[in-house]
């Protein structure tokens, strides 16, 4: 039986067990949202914007570890996901987007709403097609999530013409892809697992540094397993906290820009660093040139193409990160490290990590370090960027697994309120808590309307300090404090919400910290704090922009100012 | 380090955009293209590209890797200059009077070259070779007045028996194979 191409790309997502869809309709797609009814299974979530369409398809899918998918119209429609989808490419999330085109005969004549989609995408996406017969979108469908969710995770985009939509096609949905192009290598390199054990077993300060690849490949235990049988502290980057257990004695925290100084000195005094599905980001190396000099490196990566490609791996193993580590583990003999691992807690002592300096101001790092305790650690924590992103990883002391979700790669604001959203409706018994930025809260906020239409029960708590505050960091710092275009005269975040039909109060004082976060635990609802911190706070340590990692200003922020670090790159 | 041509030799599936998606990681990452030759291979559906590149050999290995990454990338060969016998053809329209006629003539002859157009006062040559040998046509030529050049870039194979497939033409092609990715330190 033949039936039209909009019920294929819903009977295509029933088979690939697809429950969510993030979206916003226009002319290109209205035969599929005509077909939506007659498909229950699938709950069609409204955004406001479809930039909110691809975050939340985003939070959902680290969320969950499924395929996120979010539809859109032709032209505008698909212009707007392209910033998330630019996202989800950067931090290697597994995304379906699904857009209109113009009608077939009218591609190619700049007709209404028509904007080449396919082109646009073509290097934010893993792959993309543009579908031109209603009869290969059964295959398409199938390629587009296995594409998406095989090998290194990542978006694929399917633009679909309208009258592709209205045109009839059997339905054969295929059972196995056959892709000559595309056989991720999955299994690790024998020879290669066996050089790395050696290295690991003959260092004296080994070192692990776990990126996002653990959770992508659930290999909690296994990276743990390595680390204690062979007592090899743990470094993160960004996207790789909560992947180790913050609590852990050999877990010490973020690398990199702003990481902790003690990682980023385990860093620079390393011997052997296995890199374990990360790739060597800038923010996370510093200059790259003085990144680890006295480190021999395995770098363990499911992508050929990461391996040195910033950073010279000595040796390389290719493969999906839980399968190595498997291989790899019962090679690596027990060992002890006590005078490294000695060194370490010297520095732990040295530059400890003040969550609470106290004093009379609302300090951020406090308000996060209370959300921690409040929520016993046990949320799952969706940031925007800048300021509040990094104190949220150096102070929420992240041990549940997969429990932080942040725009890494990118650097996406206006990430936390649609990517929190989808997290939440990916995992509806989990608490969610967004911490925003007072300027990207303002980029997505419209998206507040779904809170209340689709009763989600997000809490949100702003950093309210009046700046864009990472880049006033680098004024202050590097640019003699001038506040060009960062100063923010912010609405009232509290009316706003209340507009939307949504709780929230604000707080100024340090002792109304406690009280308002245990008012929004209480809500049954979504419920906003917005909370007014110190305007002038900087997030510390911090590596100046061309320095290595061993050259981190600890505190006071005067110190950076003395020594009047050049000015190389951008926030 | 040392930078050197490399030939590379992808195998891409024959799919809309293709070239583009191509061309496009190259200009992305910031890779060169010295010359580019697109045309169908031994396989109905298997298009063969020749890309000649500049570059480091990390460059290289880059290179290879984000080709791989594309997926209707089918299979991609890297060569050294020794291993390959290439070939590119160039059209060359050059001015031509009664007196310089001979001359043009003589000298395309030494190069093996066919003169496939002859008008009034120009002639257009047809020359095969390497590289070289048309870099030092195109040079003896220019003397005379080189109206137009049209050059194909570079076509390559490896010497020898085996295929780039690297397996019979029947079978599919798999990305595995061949595919040199750990190859050690
Ligand atoms: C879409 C986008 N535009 C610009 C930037 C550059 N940028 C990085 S951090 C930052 C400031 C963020 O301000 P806010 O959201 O208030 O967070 P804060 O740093 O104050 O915590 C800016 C403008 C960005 N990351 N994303």
């Amino acid at each position: 039986m033949k039936i039209r191409g909009a019920q294929i790309v819903c009977e295509s997502l029933l088979k690939e067990g697809v429950d969510t869809i993030f979206g916003f309709p226009g002319g290109a797609v209205i035969r599929l949202y005509d077909t939506l009814p007659s498909y229950p299974q699938l709950r069609h979530i409204l955004v406001r914007h479809e930039q909110g369409a691809a975050h939340a398809a985003d939070g959902y899918a680290r969320a969950t570890g499924k395929v996120g998918v979010c539809f859109a119209t032709s032209g505008p429609g698909a212009t707007n996901l392209v910033t998330g989808i630019a996202n989800a490419y950067m931090d290697s999330v597994p995304m379906v987007a699904i857009t209109g085109q113009v009608a077939r005969p009218f591609i190619g004549k700049d007709a209404f709403q028509e904007a080449d989609i396919t082109g646009i995408t073509l290097p934010i996406t893993k792959h993309n097609y543009l579908v031109m017969r209603a009869e290969d979108l059964a295959e398409v469908m199938a390629e587009a999530f296995y594409i998406a969710q095989t090998g290194h995770p990542g978006p694929v985009l399917v633009d679909i013409p309208r009258d592709v939509f209205d045109e009839e096609a059997n339905f054969h949905y295929p059972d196995k892809i056959e892709l000559p192009g595309f056989k991720p290598t999955l299994q690790g390199h024998p020879a290669q697992i066996k050089k790395a054990a050696q290295l690991i077993n003959e260092a004296q300060r080994p070192l692990i540094i776990a990126g996002r690849g653990v959770i992508v490949s659930q290999a909690y235990a296994e990276l743990r397993e390595l680390a204690e049988k062979a007592q090899m502290p743990v470094v993160n980057t960004l996207l790789g906290l909560s992947s180790f257990p913050h609590n852990h004695i050999l877990h010490l925290g973020m690398l990199g820009m702003h990481g902790t100084a003690y990682a980023n000195l385990a860093v620079s005094h390393a011997d052997v660093i296995v890199a374990i599905g990360m790739r060597f980001d800038d923010r996370a190396t510093g200059r790259v040139s003085g990144f680890a000099p006295q480190a021999r490196i395995v770098h363990i990566d499911i992508d050929p193409a990461e391996i040195s490609k910033n950073v010279p791996a000595t040796v390389p193993i290719v493969g999906d990160v839980k399968n190595v580590l498997q291989s790899l583990n019962p090679l690596v003999e027990a060992k002890a490290h006590s005078e490294w691992l000695r060194q370490i807690e010297e520095w732990r002592r040295q530059y400890p990590l003040d969550s609470d300096p106290g004093g009379e101001h609302l300090l951020p790092q406090y308000v996060i370090s209370q959300i921690w305790e409040a929520t016993k650690g046990e949320a799952i924590i969706v940031t925007g960027v800048g300021q509040h992103q990094m104190w949220t990883a150096l102070h929420y002391r992240f041990h549940k697994p997969n429990s932080l979700i942040s725009s890494g790669g990118l650097g996406t604001m206006g990430f936390e309120l649609p990517a929190a959203i989808g997290a939440k409706v990916g995992c509806p018994q989990e608490a969610v808590w967004a911490i925003c930025g007072d300027g990207g809260f303002q980029m997505t906020i419209q998206e507040l309307a779904i809170l209340t239409q689709e009763k989600l029960d997000v809490k949100m708590a702003i950093m309210n300090n009046s700046f864009l505050g990472m880049v006033r960091q680098w004024q202050e710092l590097f640019y003699g404090k001038r506040y060009v275009a960062t100063p923010l005269s912010g609405p009232d975040f509290v009316a706003i919400a209340h507009a939307y039909g949504i709780e929230g109060c604000k707080v100024t004082r340090r002792e109304e910290v406690v009280p308002a976060i245990q008012q929004a635990k209480d809500c049954p609802g979504p419920f906003l704090i917005d909370f007014h911190v110190e305007p002038e706070e900087c997030v510390f340590p911090m590596v100046p922009p061309g320095a290595t990692l061993a050259e981190f200003i600890k505190e006071p922020k005067r110190e950076a100012v003395a020594r009047g670090w050049p000015r190389r790159s951008t926030p | 380090m040392a930078t050197t041509k490399h030939t590379i030799v992808a195998l891409v599936e024959d799919k809309p955009g293709v070239l583009n998606r191509v061309a496009s990681m190259f200009r992305r990452r910031g890779f060169n293209i010295e010359s580019l030759a697109v045309g169908h291979s031994e396989q109905a559906g298997v298009s063969r590209m020749t890309i000649v590149v500049d570059g480091a050999t990390a460059v290289l290995d880059q290179v290879t890797k984000q080709l791989y990454k594309i997926v209707d990338v089918v299979k991609v060969s890297d060569f050294a200059e020794s291993e390959l016998v290439a070939r590119e053809l160039a059209l060359i329209k050059v001015k031509a009077t009664p007196s310089t006629r001979g001359e043009i003539i003589q000298i395309a002859d030494i190069f093996r070259a066919n003169i496939i157009d002859v008008a009034p006062d120009s002639l257009i040559i047809e020359v095969t070779g390497d590289t070289d040998k048309v870099d030092s046509l195109f040079r003896l030529l220019k003397g005379f007045g080189v109206r137009e050049l049209s050059r194909t870039g570079r076509l390559a194979m490896a010497r020898g028996p085996a295929g780039t497939l690297g397996v019979e033409a029947e079978s599919r092609p798999s990305r595995g194979k061949g595919r040199k990715q750990e190859g050690g330190s």
